[in-house]
């Protein structure tokens, strides 16, 4: 399908991560009509709504990973759905995060490994790479777990090993999809405390997908998602 | 102002009405576990007449105590409308008062979805700062603050629910 990448000229002033507009489509099913969210830096927003009604796709869109038929994606004033696949990939790896559900360890290295994977991906050398990762699993209270892998890590423990990868390349913004959708109530909030603690403190701007209203209460602002348009908006920006 | 005055201004909003036929609806919808006695109803009225929120529009000759009708005034509307917009108070047991709401705000053709989604954010605050105080205390904060959490989560199911079902609902209130 065809269309035209017009939209009008209504950028948020200050934001860092913008969706405005966007439309997507699976076949014939449309996911996103005219969906249009800002995240401003440093704040964590929930993107809450039913099963089915876009919010994993805007989060796929707005981190780069699908690109919308029409409509923009902006983060730092440059166009990502213009891009091409290598500089979006690229960006995905150097300056995004992301934390899902389930099942994103690699199940033949251990945690540590795991946890060092992005940065022995951006060339950073295997003894520094390490002695980062060693910071995080002390911050995220994955001490004595280092050499084990993830079938031997709980679920718990196996999504602070996923946080630990996720933000050890510092990136600026984190997108977390689920990330507690598979764990238990008490064991699900002591990952969220140790998420938004870690990006808190280091400044990371969180886009946190979630249909549990109890994990959405740790972000600042929520947005909600009904019939792929975002049709509520609570809060602004966040002063800091 | 409370529950049963505001919510029999709706009625009136929706169509001027004798008390008996305002008491009808009024437990129909809103009174299933608590009919309203026939002389609140009438007390109700006489104090919103005299608070300029309704009026009585004539009276009809028949059997019965009072064959009075009422309609709403301007400030009746206001009123009605100023009860909509504003969130309740978020605690447990509240499904009353925004049940009232909502069914209320769909038979005046009134905007219900914006009404319950002030509501969700007036939750998902006080969500908001009972997840910081138990983050910030001790365990007997973090006991207390869940007791709270689980209500208010059990409350924005039921706003989610509902919000799914207002078409469906909009066309039973108005048949």
């Amino acid at each position: 399908m065809s269309v035209a990448r017009v939209v009008s000229d209504d950028r948020a002033p200050g934001a860092l991560l913008e969706g405005r507009h966007l439309v997507k489509s699976f076949g014939a099913t449309p996911a996103l009509r005219d969906a249009s969210v800002s995240v401003w830096p440093g704040e964590i927003v929930a993107v809450m709504g039913p099963s089915g009604s876009g919010k994993s796709t805007l989060l796929h869109c707005l981190a780069g990973i699908l690109v919308p038929e029409a409509g923009e994606v902006l983060f730092s004033d440059r166009r990502l759905d213009t891009m091409g696949e290598p500089a979006r990939s690229a960006l995905r790896r150097d300056r995004f995060g992301f934390v899902f559900q389930s099942g994103q360890l690699v199940p033949e290295l251990t945690a540590e490994e795991n946890v060092a994977l992005p940065l022995l991906l951006n060339r950073v050398r295997r003894s520094a790479a390490l002695a980062e990762t060693r910071e995080w699993f002390e911050r995220l209270g994955l001490s004595g777990l280092e050499q084990r892998r993830s079938g031997e890590l709980s679920g718990g423990q196996a999504q602070r090993v996923a946080v630990a990868r996720a933000l050890v390349v510092h990136p600026e913004v984190l997108f977390a999809d689920e990330p507690t959708g598979s764990l238990d109530s008490l064991t699900g909030e002591h990952v969220m405390e140790l998420l938004v603690a870690a990006c808190r403190q280091q400044g990371t701007t969180v886009v946190l997908v979630t249909h549990d209203a109890r994990v959405a209460a740790y972000a600042e602002r929520e947005v909600v998602v009904r019939d792929g348009t975002v049709s509520a908006l609570t809060g602004g920006p966040v002063t800091r | 102002m409370s529950l049963v005055p505001v919510t029999l201004l709706g009625l009136l909003e929706r169509e001027p009405s004798h008390g008996y036929d305002l008491k009808r609806d009024y437990d129909a919808y809103f009174g299933r576990d608590k009919p309203l006695p026939f002389g609140q109803v009438y007390a109700t009225l006489g104090r919103l007449v005299r608070d300029g929120k309704a009026m009585a529009a004539g009276s009809e000759p028949g059997a019965g105590p009072d064959r009075k009708r009422y309609s709403i005034t301007e400030s009746g509307v206001a009123e009605v409308e100023a009860w909509l917009a504003e969130p309740v108070e978020p605690e447990p047991h509240l499904q009353t008062a925004l049940f009232a709401k909502v069914t209320l705000a769909l038979m005046l053709g009134r905007p219900a979805e914006r009404y319950l989604d002030a509501q969700r954010a007036a939750h998902l605050q006080r969500m908001r700062e009972l997840t910081e105080r138990r983050r910030a205390g001790g365990v007997v904060d973090a006991l207390l603050a869940d007791h709270g959490l689980f209500h208010l989560e059990a409350d924005l199911r039921w706003i989610d629910v509902t919000t799914a079902r207002l078409s469906v609902l909009a066309q039973e209130v108005r048949s």
